[in-house]
């Protein structure tokens, strides 16, 4: 027999999705990002020519049939990078975000909860950490430990988790002084059980949306990194990476960075859209939120 | 009010000495130190130990951020290892081109999106507002180096206006930036006022379905008299935080602008010491962008508690 609570869950689930695809951004941003991962995933089946084949006879060449977007500057296929170009920044975001996610919001709701000393000195280091600008850290760790995928996926996690924190803290804040809270404290259950049966079911809304929201900014820190050679190494196909080269041959060269912008702006858009309907969906107002 | 203004302070300098703690065990932990960092595959033998002596990395860790942090306190940030300048000189330099830049933006910024902020919200929902709102999502979503890339590309290729990257040395005077400023400011500016917008947009509406609004309507203010002297008010208190906030942000967005645009800022001086691992220097951009960071917050924090006294109350009652 299936049970009550199951049915209810997912009777939430389809009203949320369904409220979210009622509304023009959420359907046209779901759609985006649906289509960039179906693209992701199946590139390297689809693409016509092979991403890193150096050909100095084509070079430069204006998109014609035989190449949809043109070549780049050593002769390789617009078309195929573009289409590959999303790949690793779906990945590393991706994990990234739900790093960032499990141990901010972690870490926020038990500071919440327990409030006092432990809460403050948290709450310190997190406001010390936010004084650092994200590119000057992220630059350090990728100087002396690598570009590679193991070590960014970390690194994004973990300080793109610090600003969770404190949405998950607040949202803590907002139903601590419940009476369900009040009742488990007095059956004498431990912080953990409280935290997972009582809590991450009141405040994980507001953590989704915030994860969500940061997944697009993780994308644009992800991809800024890879402009200014700081992330992927060449060849690989990357957008951010496939601008910077692009960028001194833009004047007469334009189809090698047009086609990476209209790639990844759309796809950064595309998140925005899906995170505000997906708030506006769940009952949460994210317009009051600051940039960081 | 004298003891709030004392605690904000002594938080400030509390997050100021946990970042000058976090950036120095960073670069410390990390794997090589300055010296095989800066010396790279000639780090062996006589060189390293000539470069360590030189640097004072022989002694403890402890000692060194004690020294390093006193001689910070007094404005002394020490040596970079490439130039063998006093990091002072490197830095100001740098700091005021960057203030030029960010000035100049915030200037035009600000009101910019106070006005549209205001429009917005008043004329909510209608061709105005959904003009420059999705105006607003396009302009804060589009990373700075696309926004900026697309700028040279029409500008300053297609319709060549304006000189697309900056030619000028670090050294050079005002007036000779000032020129040299105008698509790095509309790049950043588009961007801050943006972000300022959509909150000013959402604070005013906020208070223009309370309850006093809907009194003041009631009792049949006329409309704009209603708008200046009931809502707006109340409506841009918050915007001194938001402004805060969007100034620290700009620290970070700065950066990608200005190598973008070739100009010899502070955002530059980032990239370029990294890619020298000159870490001197680095953590002497850390230490000041993170002061720039929390003054700016401090200052946001003490406004709004001056100009709103009712949050006075309530904080001292917490």
């Amino acid at each position: 027999m299936v049970n009550q609570n199951q049915i209810s869950k997912l009777k939430r689930v389809s009203e949320v999705l369904i409220s979210i695809f009622s509304r023009p951004s959420g359907m046209i941003g779901f759609s985006i990002v649906i289509l960039h991962i179906i693209i992701a995933i199946i590139s390297p089946l689809i693409v016509p020519y092979d991403y890193k084949e150096i050909n100095s006879l084509i070079m430069l060449r204006p998109p014609s049939e035989e190449f949809i977007f043109g070549t780049d500057q050593l002769g390789r296929d617009v078309f195929t990078r573009t289409l590959m170009g999303g790949r690793v920044a779906l990945l590393v975001t991706f994990f990234g975000t739900l790093i960032a996610v499990a141990w901010g919001g972690f870490v926020g709701i038990f500071c919440g909860l327990v409030g006092g000393k432990i809460d403050d000195i948290v709450m310190r280091i997190i406001d010390a950490f936010l004084a650092i600008p994200w590119i000057l850290a992220m630059l350090l760790i990728v100087v002396i430990l690598g570009t590679s995928t193991q070590v960014l996926i970390p690194a994004l996690g973990f300080f793109y988790g610090k600003g969770i924190v404190r949405v998950a803290r607040a949202a803590t804040h907002d139903v601590i002084a419940r009476d369900f809270i009040m009742a488990a404290k007095a059956r004498g259950h431990s912080n953990f059980s409280i935290i997972w049966n009582e809590l991450l079911p009141n405040v994980r809304d507001a953590i989704m949306v915030e994860g969500a929201m940061r997944w697009s900014w993780m994308l644009l820190a992800f991809s800024s990194l890879s402009f200014l050679g700081f992330g992927v190494s060449p060849p690989t196909p990357d957008w951010g990476l496939m601008i910077s080269e692009g960028r001194g041959l833009m004047s007469f060269a334009y189809w090698s960075v047009i086609a990476p912008i209209v790639a990844l702006s759309s796809l950064i858009i595309g998140i925005n859209l899906s995170a505000d309907a997906f708030a506006k969906a769940l009952g949460i107002d994210r317009t009051q939120k600051a940039p960081v | 009010m004298f003891l709030l203004i004392l605690k904000r302070l002594g938080l400030g300098f509390i997050t100021i000495f946990l970042v000058s703690v976090i950036i120095f065990t960073g670069v410390e932990v990390l794997p090589g130190d300055a010296c095989t960092a800066y010396l790279e595959r000639e780090a062996k033998g006589e060189l390293l130990e000539i470069c360590r002596e030189q640097l004072g990395l022989n002694t403890p860790a402890i000692e060194r951020y004690l020294s390093w942090s006193y001689n910070a306190l007094y404005g002394d940030l020490g040596y970079s290892l490439s130039g063998e300048k006093p990091i002072n000189e490197i830095i100001s330099v740098r700091v005021r081109n960057s203030l030029i830049l960010a000035v100049t933006a915030i200037l035009i910024g600000i009101p910019l999106a106070i006005i549209l902020g205001i429009v917005t919200a008043l004329w909510r929902d209608k061709f105005p507002d959904i003009f420059i709102s999705t105006f607003a999502i396009f302009s804060m979503t589009i990373p700075e180096f696309i926004s900026a890339t697309i700028l040279i590309l029409v500008v300053a290729i297609w319709l060549n206006w304006l000189p697309g990257i900056v030619i000028v040395s670090s050294n050079s005077t005002v007036l000779e930036l000032l020129p040299n400023i105008i698509l790095p400011v509309i790049a950043i500016s588009m961007v801050m006022t943006a972000h300022m917008l959509r909150m000013v947009r959402s604070n005013i509406i906020q208070v223009m379905s309370s309850d006093y609004v809907q009194m003041a309507k009631l009792k049949g203010v006329p409309y704009w008299k209603m708008v200046f002297i009931h809502v707006l008010p109340n409506g841009l208190l918050p915007a001194i935080n938001i402004i805060a906030l969007t100034i620290a942000w700009l620290l970070g967005g700065v950066v990608v602008t200005e190598v973008v645009f070739n100009y010899p800022g502070l955002g530059r001086l980032v990239i370029e010491s990294i890619s020298d691992r000159d870490l001197p220097v680095v953590q002497a951009l850390a230490l000041i962008l993170a002061l720039i960071y929390v003054g700016v917050n401090l200052i946001a924090d003490l406004l709004t508690l001056v100009v709103n006294p009712r949050l006075r109350t309530l904080q001292i009652r917490k």
